[in-house]
């Protein structure tokens, strides 16, 4: 198959779904993060009685309406292109996605048709404490129904507690639990909700950064700054530490995903974190072109420590990855390659046996399939070197995300620290640079997912299947004439949004 | 203890006329309303419809044909000269 494949298809289906995702994305973290903050804004509404909070939660729940009703249902687009242009994926991890997505469907459904109304029109129409708690419950049920789809995200990255049935071609689900906890899917949920909710508070600081600049809405923009900046302070020292923890799972499941990302073909003891440095993006893994351009500074053995949870420890390279390391007890890509084809040829023995009605062979090549099937992804690698991900954009991604998530937490200091003198508004450079940061977050939510998607190429899940199997036998034609259709419906759904959000960002709140 | 045989109507209006005067009152709400109707019709009744089949219900018709079309691809490429069939073409 892999000889006759359609590389054009394959490539026109991932950037169709890098687009799909990516604008998805655009709007998920703020209905994620914001609700947070409006629960909080309304609990100060609903403790203080105060019109002016109150005014305030209205305006902020208007824009999570508007970001919320163009976001709604993007997401389904995936699922339209898993059936078309994955079709061997999807039905190989039906099994497995089926009820994780059942589920967030159900809590998508029950919690928005109920307390999304209830905190919509609930105003003066319900009791204060029932209208609270259904804001409330909107940002808890919110993020719940991300569990599940990141769960699912996880297990492509991390495949814990399945089995392959040769006989259905599915990936069976054995344990529930270890699938839902699985210390990548924990990661990945905290690390993805604690970002978005920085990112909303960036959202609410570049706006009320934008009123105080033109001196409109005056109390409630330093109302606003004052909450999000203590969220979004705590949100972004979460973040960082729940990110650093992320690494090290990725570091003892993805090893050639992290030594994409810190561009490491050689494996080191004490191994540093690339603090600044531009990646040469024409080195191969094969070569001996130095993996930088120009002047690169390393800090030392902290990669070691982020990796291993030790400064003294070895760090594998994308050599080590590839080629093997037998000193550190490292089986290189080439190697797997020979286990994978092993997997299947018996996988290929094993259904002639039963076609045959060889029970006993059959019996035999089953167990050699089992003997080899973690490494049945690598026996559709056509050489070794197709493991690493694309470097540069990996580690592009990578130092972009970190770069900006070390500004965020000083940005909110700033913020809170002029707040509390009462010199905000004095602080025009800081309201100005306020104004940009929602977008500069956005890079950095966007950067993060870059990181997590393309860095584990070439496989859909890992170490069992790779993008070029995943894929439907499609011709490259199809996929490309949807995915300009994408295009233009996403543009002008961005246009509509954008629109929308800065009409009633000049109408400002609402006037009592 | 008794319970009005009319609660649960009375209830069920009271849902009603929240919903319904929600809506009612709605400024913004409108337009977006019409956004999301009209990009799920786009989703839904063009896209899904037409260029987004789901192959694998459609080409085949039992899933013991889907799991053998999923295993010959997963096997094929140890069997040198099998060429894969493209969408379209007769498996």
């Amino acid at each position: 198959m892999i000889e006759n494949l359609d590389l054009g298809m394959v490539n026109w289906a991932r950037a169709q779904f890098a687009l799909t995702a990516m604008y998805h994305w655009l709007f998920v973290p703020l209905t994620l993060g914001i609700t947070w903050i409006i629960a909080f804004y309304h609990s100060i509404y609903v403790k203080t009685g105060s019109e002016e909070w109150k005014r305030l939660t209205k305006f902020w729940m208007k824009l999570f309406g508007v970001n919320f009703a163009i976001g709604v249902a993007t997401g389904i687009i995936m699922e339209f292109e898993f059936g078309t242009n994955w079709s061997n994926y999807s039905w190989m991890v039906g099994d497995i996605f089926g009820a994780p997505l059942a589920i967030e469907g159900i809590f998508a459904f029950f919690i928005e048709a109920t307390f999304f109304a209830v905190m919509f029109f609930g105003w003066n129409r319900v009791s204060k404490r029932f209208h609270l708690f259904s804001t409330w419950m909107v940002a808890v049920g919110s993020n719940l129904s991300a569990v599940w789809i990141l769960v699912a995200n996880a297990w492509m990255q991390y495949p814990v507690g399945q089995a392959f049935n040769p006989d259905t071609a599915r990936f069976e689900m054995q344990n529930f639990a270890e699938v839902a906890f699985s210390p990548y899917a924990v990661n990945k949920f905290v690390h993805a909700t604690s970002s978005s909710m920085l990112m909303a508070a960036l959202f609410i600081i570049s706006i009320s950064s934008y009123y105080l600049l033109r001196k409109r809405h005056i109390m409630m923009a330093k109302r606003s700054i004052a909450v999000a900046a203590i969220i979004g302070l705590i949100a972004s020292v979460f973040t960082i530490f729940n990110g650093d923890e992320s690494a090290y799972e990725i570091a003892q499941v993805q090893p050639m995903k992290l030594a994409a990302f810190e561009g490491l073909y050689e494996g080191e003891t004490n191994a540093g974190l690339v603090a600044f440095g531009l990646i040469n993006r024409d080195k191969k893994v094969f070569d001996t072109q130095d993996p930088f351009v120009g002047f690169h500074l390393k800090i030392p053995a902290v990669l070691s420590l982020m990796a291993n949870r030790s400064f003294g420890s070895f760090v594998p390279g994308m050599k080590d990855l590839v080629y093997g390391n037998s000193e550190q007890g490292i089986l290189g890509a080439a190697q797997k390659m020979e286990r994978g084809q092993n997997a299947i040829d018996s996988l290929n023995a094993y259904k002639q046996s039963q076609k045959d009605g060889d029970a006993e062979a059959a019996a035999n090549h089953l167990t050699a399939f089992n003997e080899n099937k973690e490494f049945l992804g690598y026996g559709y690698l056509t050489k070794p070197e197709e493991a690493v991900p694309p470097v540069a954009l990996s580690f592009n991604a990578f130092h972009i995300m970190v770069a900006l998530g070390t500004l965020f937490p000083i940005i909110f200091i700033g913020y809170l620290y002029f707040s509390m003198k009462g010199k905000l508004e004095e602080k025009k450079w800081l309201l100005g640079f306020g104004t940009i940061t929602y977008f500069l977050g956005m890079i950095a939510s966007q950067a993060g997912w870059v990181l997590a998607e393309v860095g584990r190429q070439p496989w859909a899940i890992q170490d069992l299947l790779p993008v070029t199997v995943a894929r439907t036998n499609l011709t490259s034609g199809t996929v490309q004439t949807t995915f300009y259709m994408f295009l233009i419906l996403f543009t002008l759904l961005l246009i509509a949004e954008i629109s929308i959000m800065v009409k009633q960002i000049n109408i400002g709140p609402e006037e009592n | 203890m008794s319970t009005s045989p009319h609660a649960a109507p009375g209830l069920i209006l009271r849902v009603f006329h929240f919903y319904r005067d929600g809506f009612r009152q709605m400024t913004v709400g409108r337009t977006l309303w019409k956004i999301i109707a009209l990009k799920l019709f786009v989703m839904f009744a063009v896209l899904k419809f037409f260029f987004f089949p789901n192959f694998l219900a459609t080409e085949f018709t039992t899933d013991s044909q889907r799991a053998d079309h999923v295993i010959n691809n997963l096997t094929r490429s140890v069997q040198r000269n099998v060429t894969t069939p493209v969408k379209g073409e007769k498996l």
